[in-house]
């Protein structure tokens, strides 16, 4: 699996600027900060540049801090480490922290619910301003107590989602996704939509590529406009996870309903040109343009800070799709134009078709002589006859020793400690 | 009698030596029964008479003079018996009574051990069958002593070939123990095979049914595996056993591991690895509240015996003890390492891992069944190559099967192919193999023959298990706790047991 950084990647081609437009926020700092420890310079600096840029805007002095630290003066003078600034923003931030807290107090002992939660909301959205993500989570579950509308309940879920998905603590995410959809009259399409990308991410971390795609998929196009999910995901990316977890997962069927039949994601297709090409590609037998096109996105997949870990899995998966499903209508095949569509070797094709028979996913046999696929159809009435006799021979087995056991029971026949 | 004759004739031939006049023996011949003591006593008379014309020293005349009043006392006592055991042998209760006589003579036995060979021609081995147990096991003793022993073990022949299985019955403990001391005194001299047709035959002659375990089962395992004669035990093996009856054979738990245990090296000394496994199940599986020594040996065979006919270890089946559980994959950790390195696949690993622990399995004596894990292993991927693949040449074979070169593939193939592990042909032109269906296609008259007999097979066994049912719900003890169960639990058991799903 690429996990490490590596220098050699297409680094001019992947276009940094163009990448980060459509993230703000705390999403784009972490980013930033993922893509700045992956690649190497000039990218780098470019990154961090921007992730100080960002985080100036901001009053999270903490990471203001490290990433000064990881630019390491290399950006001139402009990128010291400002050290009035983060005195100033320290000291305005305690002085909020104490005024929200009094405020918070007051409501208290007046009781009024509606104050009550507004004021541990204030207090969530200081901690995460702050960067103290912690604090942040528990103000917001708070708020729970004194949530009375379904629109109260659905933006403290939403809230405690955001801080989770930077805490990295997608077990939350689920959950309060799962009690956000249950809300009675939660029917805002972008709300809606904005927790299926919720699930989908979190379905993606724990590998569950089916359940991702399928969140993915349902996303509605409501997304692209203007109230956007750009704290946590952009369309593009909803659009590529969702393609590629459709891809690695889907069976044929599935593919074609959920995916390209469905009008809503073809607008996020629209946005990933390359992706959808490589969809009706792989739908199309096309095998050779669809694993090119892999190939090409793999470098700048590599950087996204959801996807990486699974870049490699999920190419497997396709891979290997493709390989199951170019064999099926055949009776025999030969290797030489497979390995030409698939663009390797024979010898590559053979050991790759001998991995997927042994697994059980093909149904053939290959005849290395004259490098030859040949499918094969169990034979059902030899197999049945063969569990039968088995069968009977387990169960003379079985009730044998049983009732010699019963025999020795009988007679209290036991090795007994000695006395 | 033969008896009779062979002491006249020692003492015929002490006494021409030393030239008695004839007249002297005429009335040993003629002498019955009871008087042969006396006739004994008579020729130790002349025996003495001959040292003293001689001139014999005159502390050997008194040691003989005293040995002599010792055999007769122990004579005299020997006589009391025999008249005992003519007199209670005749019908079923007196024999029960002659037994608790003999338990209580026991000691008188022991101090008469010189005088039991006597005792024994005395008594007809076929009526008198509980006598000879007892004098026989009085004289295996403890430790029988080298020169006695050739005699003890004839003895041994004659009464298991001559004996009464009833009167066998009346005290079979001391049938084993005595089978166990012949046994012992004929591996001792290194000539195991002795022993092994008189066992047979007194494997049949305790049993009541071919399907009762016997003592004996386990001995005479023991020394056919020593004697390696395979076949003679398999015999006895293929007789399913289904009764452990203490009563009737004087069986303890320690003789049921045994046989299974015992059983199960004959099979893979045979190479019948399924029904070894089935062995070494049996004694894994036996109920025990403590752990057997027999039972953590039968398990580590048992993984071997699984990874070689199995392909995987065979795990321990939920109706084993807890004891047996909790405890035995501790003692065998090496051999828990060996299954791993199996699974693997992988001949590197697998070869690494035994040698590792040769030591542990040499003490065990379980190196040669390991070794066999290991082509074991050669066959098994070959095996899972047929059913990828259609034509596969040698030297991929001898590649994906990690073997040195084609020439062992092809070695190993052509040997699969002869036992019947895989179906394939080899072409040595192309140096190709072609692996074939399996021809069998299940539509002969042989197959539904088989099946049929199968299916009876099983009729039978189902109607077994019903009568072993009926009688359990029969015996007292279960009718008991169960009304028990009822009186304790009224109200809701009865609508457990009759409540319709």
């Amino acid at each position: 699996m690429a996990t490490s950084a590596t220098p050699s990647m297409n680094n001019t081609s992947f276009d940094l600027e163009g990448y980060i437009g459509n993230y703000t926020g705390h999403a784009r700092i972490q980013r930033m900060r993922f893509i700045a420890e992956r690649v190497g310079a000039p990218l780098e600096l470019e990154a961090l540049r921007m992730a100080a840029d960002e985080l100036k805007k901001g009053e999270n002095t903490v990471v203001y801090t490290e990433v000064i630290e990881q630019i390491g003066g290399r950006l001139g003078d402009a990128y010291q480490l400002d050290k009035d600034w983060i005195v100033k923003v320290e000291r305005e931030s305690a002085k909020r922290l104490e005024k929200l807290e009094l405020e918070l107090n007051q409501y208290k002992a007046n009781l009024i619910k509606e104050s009550i939660r507004m004021g541990h909301n204030d207090l969530g959205d200081f901690y995460y301003e702050q960067g103290d993500l912690q604090s942040a989570f528990k103000s917001y579950v708070r708020t729970r107590d004194y949530c009375t509308t379904s629109k109260h309940v659905i933006t403290m879920c939403l809230n405690v989602i955001g801080v989770s998905f930077e805490l990295g603590n997608y077990v939350h995410v689920t959950n309060y996704v799962q009690k956000a959809e249950q809300t009675p009259d939660v029917s805002d399409p972008v709300v809606l939509a904005k927790l299926r990308c919720a699930a989908g991410l979190a379905a993606l971390e724990n590998k569950k590529y089916k359940l991702a795609a399928r969140k993915f998929v349902e996303v509605h196009t409501e997304l692209l406009g203007k109230s956007n999910y750009s704290e946590v995901i952009s369309p593009q990316d909803v659009a590529v996870y969702g393609a590629l977890c459709a891809l690695a997962s889907f069976d044929r069927s599935e593919l074609k309903t959920k995916v390209i039949d469905n009008n809503m994601f073809r607008n996020f297709l629209e946005l990933v040109p390359e992706v959808r090409e490589l969809i009706h590609d792989f739908y199309a037998s096309r095998y050779a343009s669809c694993l090119s096109y892999l190939d090409n996105l793999r470098t700048s997949l590599a950087l996204d800070i959801h996807l990486h870990d699974h870049v490699e899995r999920l190419y497997e998966q396709i891979r290997h799709k493709a390989l199951i499903q170019y064999t099926t209508p055949f009776i025999s095949v030969n290797l030489s134009t497979m390995a030409q569509a698939f663009n390797t070797t024979v010898l590559g094709i053979e050991k790759e078709l001998a991995a997927l028979i042994m697994d059980n996913q093909i149904q053939a046999r290959i005849d290395s002589h004259n490098k030859i696929l040949y499918a094969r159809h169990a034979d059902q009435r030899n197999a049945t006859f063969q569990k039968t006799l088995a069968t009977g021979e387990a169960y003379v087995r079985e009730t044998h020793a049983m009732l010699l056991r019963a025999s020795l029971l009988q007679h209290d026949f036991m090795s007994k400690p000695p006395k | 009698r033969s008896s009779d004759l062979l002491l006249v004739r020692t003492s015929f031939i002490s006494v021409t030596e030393g030239g008695v006049p004839l007249k002297r023996i005429q009335p040993v011949v003629c002498s019955r029964v009871t008087s042969n003591l006396a006739g004994l006593k008579r020729a130790l008379g002349s025996l003495t008479a001959l040292h003293e014309s001689e001139g014999a020293q005159p502390h050997v005349k008194d040691c003989e003079v005293r040995s002599q009043l010792r055999v007769r006392s122990q004579m005299e006592q020997a006589e009391t018996l025999a008249t005992t055991v003519w007199s209670l042998s005749d019908t079923p209760e007196k024999l029960a009574q002659l037994n608790t006589h003999l338990k209580g003579s026991d000691d008188m036995l022991k101090r008469s051990i010189p005088v039991l060979n006597d005792l024994l021609a005395m008594l007809d081995p076929s009526k008198y069958t509980l006598a000879w147990l007892y004098i026989l096991d009085t004289m295996g003793g403890e430790s029988p002593p080298p020169q006695g022993a050739e005699g003890f073990c004839v003895h041994a022949n004659t009464l298991i070939t001559a004996s009464d299985p009833d009167q066998l019955r009346i005290a079979p403990e001391k049938f084993s123990s005595v089978c166990r001391k012949f046994k012992e005194i004929c591996i001792a001299a290194g000539h195991p095979a002795r022993a092994a047709m008189p066992l047979k035959t007194a494997i049949r002659k305790v049993q009541p049914d071919t399907q009762y375990l016997s003592p004996q089962h386990g001995d005479f395992l023991q020394v056919c595996l020593l004697a390696k004669m395979y076949n003679a035990a398999v015999d006895i093996l293929k007789d399913d056993v289904y009764e452990a009856n203490p009563t009737l054979t004087g069986l303890v738990p320690r003789d049921f591991l045994l046989y299974c245990y015992y059983g199960g090296m004959i099979y893979c000394g045979k190479k019948r690895w399924s029904k070894a496994l089935d062995m070494f199940q049996h004694a894994i599986t036996a109920p025990a509240m403590a752990l057997n020594a027999i039972t953590v040996a039968s398990y580590k065979k048992h993984l071997v015996v699984s990874l070689i006919c199995r392909g995987e270890p065979a795990g321990l089946p939920k109706y084993t003890s807890a004891v047996v559980h909790r405890h035995v994959k501790a003692c065998a950790s090496e051999y828990g390492e060996l299954a791993a390195a199996y699974a693997t696949r992988n001949q590197q690993d697998l070869r690494a891992c035994i040698a590792k622990h040769e030591e542990k399995f040499k003490e065990d004596k379980n190196l040669g069944l390991v070794k066999q894990c290991v082509d074991s292993l050669y066959m098994r991927n070959i095996q899972r190559l047929t059913q990828t693949y259609l034509t596969l040449s040698l030297g991929d074979i001898a590649r994906l099967v990690e073997l040195p070169g084609a020439a062992e593939a092809e070695a190993h193939v052509l040997r699969m192919i002869e036992t019947d592990g895989i179906h394939a042909s080899i072409n040595q032109k192309d140096g190709m193999v072609s692996f074939l269906e399996e021809p069998e296609q299940y539509n002969s008259v042989s197959i539904m023959e088989r099946l049929d007999a199968e299916v009876q097979n099983m009729v039978l066994l189902a109607k077994k298990v019903a009568m072993v049912d009926e009688q359990v719900s029969m015996n007292s003890a279960y009718i008991g706790k169960m009304m028990l169960k009822e009186r304790h639990g009224r109200g809701f058991t009865d609508h457990d047991d009759f409540e319709v799903a």
